[in-house]
């Protein structure tokens, strides 16, 4: 792995990824603070998607391309790091497997998938960070997201971290390990399914009455937060970066914009 | 001719069953209990995760070597004077079965629980040779009365609750009294029990499926819970075998190594009620058994999925933790899948069976959440393999011409860096515009998919990377 030289900070470039990007700039922005607050320089290189919806829709030749795109602009930092476990998985796992048949481009692509990583991961397991510096009241409950958790193993980082925000409180839901219903194009193609699925999802949250409902995948945040709202919900929902670098005071997710947060 | 499919159906399948108020009372009931009593065994179990890569690789191992055990069991069986049938077809495995039963001069065949039975239609056919099949696994049992499918591979009734058993029992039963109390399960199972035991005494045939065929001894194995299917192979004449070839193992120890996965995966016990091994007839000395024991050997399009990049799915031992895992499984249960084998594997295997065109949803329809492959005793890549489906059918320009587009003009924009910041930063800007006032939408034009069921967020406005580029330029 490329370790970043001791003598100075590391260079991580970040990866918002499209949602975010076209979105809620906002978990970039609290994304580059806790890196930078963690001692890195942070840089954001011209990007758009990792190709992951081509991959997924069995496109294969776009998703190369977007690959390739990805590569080029990302392989010169000693990590990448992004708000999301799906688009952080797509790099990791499946960039090695896109390329495993081109010698030119297997090596770089193998290269690019060991540096980069999922926010949360990164700053606890890479970086060994164990507490940030924020202060959010109110009771929390955490979704894991289907990608971070079982193609990165993330599950202990978020909330170690969320543990150390000044007036927060964690309270899990029942069936946290169950997937949203979002599945990208899916949420469209399916969307009864995924309707059934979602709403199973949010009868588990409001049960656990939360103020706020975070995790680490805006796409996942957005369907959630649709069908709370839908549901004529009133819990908050944000992403668990936000959260720990303390920037709460812009509208949840879903919520009206230029007025006071409802709280 | 295989089982009719309905799975080109599928979402009109799935809309009817989640419509359907019965089946979703039956799809509550089970969600929790597979799950937790699963996870409950495996943990208590130290090498569980060993054993799984253990599995995998026996199986791995077996189908890299299929052609040399399925002649070595082969020569097995006929030392113990049983007979090998093998069918290509699902037509070549059904003929083959009624010519025995036909030589036999049978009227009426029991059934132990078999998938691949579903698979070729089998019932239909010897029906129509004049016998009478009689399921005697209790979930088959309740389905066959209601001339159903089964929904799960391992709980064929699992979409009935306890009162739609009983009142199919009243209708199908009227030789017993009709005032009798039949509101607690236990009820249910005794008169089931008292049915099948006739059926068992008058049968001439029995027919089951394998879990297992042992290369080094010729053997069979079923793994049960209700001993009807020791009834089922026991008492009548003949025995008849029904498998599928990736059903074979190496050896005795395999068996045994893979059994310690199988029934732990499957309901949460560390070994079912009942494992038998059959082989051959009966011999000299034994106290029962068979007079025939005939294995039917099935391809069915199996050998087809050698060398390609669905060969690992013949790993599967039929375990059913993929659908007990399965976020659109427990929502639309078994049926919507519209063939033979339902959820992660069934979206994989389908496919490959009955082909892409007829099964192409299935392996669409997942989110991809890979609680399947999380799970999978001999850790079969299920998402992975939904997804060479996807390409497959991407390839083959049967995916829907709207994704097609829609995917088109994404990846238009994606590839031009520079086009795309510029577009998407005015575009936002115009969403959130719109959005402001709410903080979300309630429609949207060609997203009904979404807004039909739940609000889309507005953006913030304005990109990141303009944002940002924005603060570099304020500090510097």
């Amino acid at each position: 792995m490329a370790a970043p030289n001791s003598s100075r900070p590391p260079r991580v470039a970040l990866f918002a990824t499209c949602l975010v990007d076209l979105m809620r700039p906002s978990i970039g922005m609290a994304t580059a603070k806790l890196l930078e607050d963690a001692g890195c320089v942070v840089e954001v290189p011209s990007q758009t998607c990792c190709g992951q919806p081509a991959f997924n829709s069995g496109d294969r030749d776009t998703a190369r391309a977007l690959a390739e795109q990805m590569i080029a602009a990302f392989e010169g930092y000693d990590y990448i790091v992004a708000p999301s476990g799906s688009c952080a998985g797509q790099v990791r796992k499946h960039y090695p497997e896109l390329f495993k048949h081109d010698p030119n481009l297997a090596r770089r692509a193998d290269a690019l998938a060991e540096k980069t990583y999922e926010l949360t991961s990164f700053l606890v397991d890479v970086l060994g960070v164990r507490k940030v510096a924020a202060s959010v009241a109110g009771t929390a409950t955490y979704h894991d997201s289907c990608s971070g958790l079982r193609e990165l193993s993330v599950k202990k980082q978020p909330r170690l971290l969320l543990q150390s925000v000044d007036g927060l409180s964690l309270t899990e839901m029942n069936e946290n390990e169950v997937c949203c219903g979002f599945g990208g194009t899916f949420a469209v193609k399916y969307g009864e399914i995924s309707d059934s699925i979602v709403t199973k999802k949010a009868e588990n949250i409001e049960a656990a009455e939360p103020d706020m409902l975070l995790a680490g995948d805006l796409g996942c945040l957005m369907n959630m937060a649709g069908k709370l709202s839908r549901m004529g919900s009133t819990i908050e929902v944000r992403h668990v970066a936000e959260v720990l670098a303390g920037m709460t005071d812009l509208p949840p997710i879903g919520a009206p914009s230029g007025q006071e947060k409802a709280r | 001719m295989t089982a009719h499919p309905t799975s080109p159906y599928f979402k009109e399948n799935a809309h009817e069953a989640l419509k359907d108020e019965q089946l979703q009372m039956a799809l509550s009931n089970v969600r929790q209990g597979f799950i937790d009593k699963r996870a409950a065994v495996a943990a208590k179990l130290p090498e569980f995760e060993a054993l799984r890569d253990s599995a995998r690789d026996i199986k791995n191992h077996t189908l890299a070597n299929l052609d040399l055990y399925l002649e070595k069991w082969e020569n097995k069986v006929h030392d113990a004077g049983g007979h090998v049938h093998w069918a290509r077809t699902a037509e070549e495995a059904r003929q083959a079965i009624v010519d025995i039963c036909r030589k036999a001069g049978a009227k009426t065949v029991t059934k132990g629980k078999s998938m691949i039975s579903e698979e070729i239609n089998l019932n239909a056919a010897i029906e129509a040779a004049g016998m009478t099949p009689v399921e005697t696994d209790l979930g088959e049992y309740i389905i066959q009365l209601r001339n159903e499918a089964p929904s799960h591979i391992i709980a064929p009734a699992v979409h009935l609750n306890a009162t739609q058993v009983e009142s199919d029992f009243r209708r199908v039963h009227t030789h017993l009294d009709p005032n009798r109390d039949l509101s607690e399960p236990v009820q249910l199972l005794t008169e089931a029990r008292q049915v099948l035991r006739e059926k068992f005494l008058a049968a001439d045939v029995g027919i089951t499926g394998a879990n297992f065929l042992i290369a080094e001894t010729g053997t069979s194995v079923i793994v049960t819970n209700e001993g009807n299917g020791d009834l089922t192979q026991i008492l009548p004449k003949i025995h008849i075998v029904i498998a599928s070839i990736e059903k074979l193992v190496p050896t005795l120890d395999d068996v045994s190594q893979i059994l310690r996965v199988l029934a732990r995966s499957a309901t949460g016990q560390e070994m079912s009620v009942y494992t038998t091994f059959s082989t051959g007839p009966r011999r000299p000395g034994d106290v029962d058994g068979p007079e025939e024991y005939h294995v039917v050997v099935l391809d069915n399009g199996r050998s087809a999925m050698l060398g390609t990049s669905f060969q690992d799915m013949l790993r599967c031992i039929r375990c059913g933790a993929c659908m007990n895992h399965c976020p659109v499984y427990h929502a639309v249960g078994g049926h919507a899948y519209g063939w033979v084998y339902p959820g992660p594997m069934g979206a994989v295997l389908s496919p490959s069976l009955i082909g892409v065109d007829k099964a192409g949803h299935l392996p669409n329809a997942s989110t991809f959440c890979g609680r399947c492959e999380s799970v999978c005793p001999v850790r079969i890549p299920l998402p992975k393999m939904m997804r060479h489906w996807r390409e497959q059918e991407f390839e083959r320009h049967l995916t829907p011409a709207t994704v097609r587009s829609g995917l088109g003009v994404w990846a238009f924009f994606a590839k031009r860096p520079t086009l795309y910041r510029f577009a998407s930063n005015l575009g936002m800007k115009a969403l959130a515009f719109f959005g402001r006032d709410k903080g979300k939408f309630t429609s949207l034009p060609f997203a009904g998919g979404w807004t039909d069921y739940r609000d889309f967020p507005a953006p913030q406005g304005g990109t990141f990377q303009d944002q940002w580029k924005a603060r570099k330029g304020a500090k510097s």
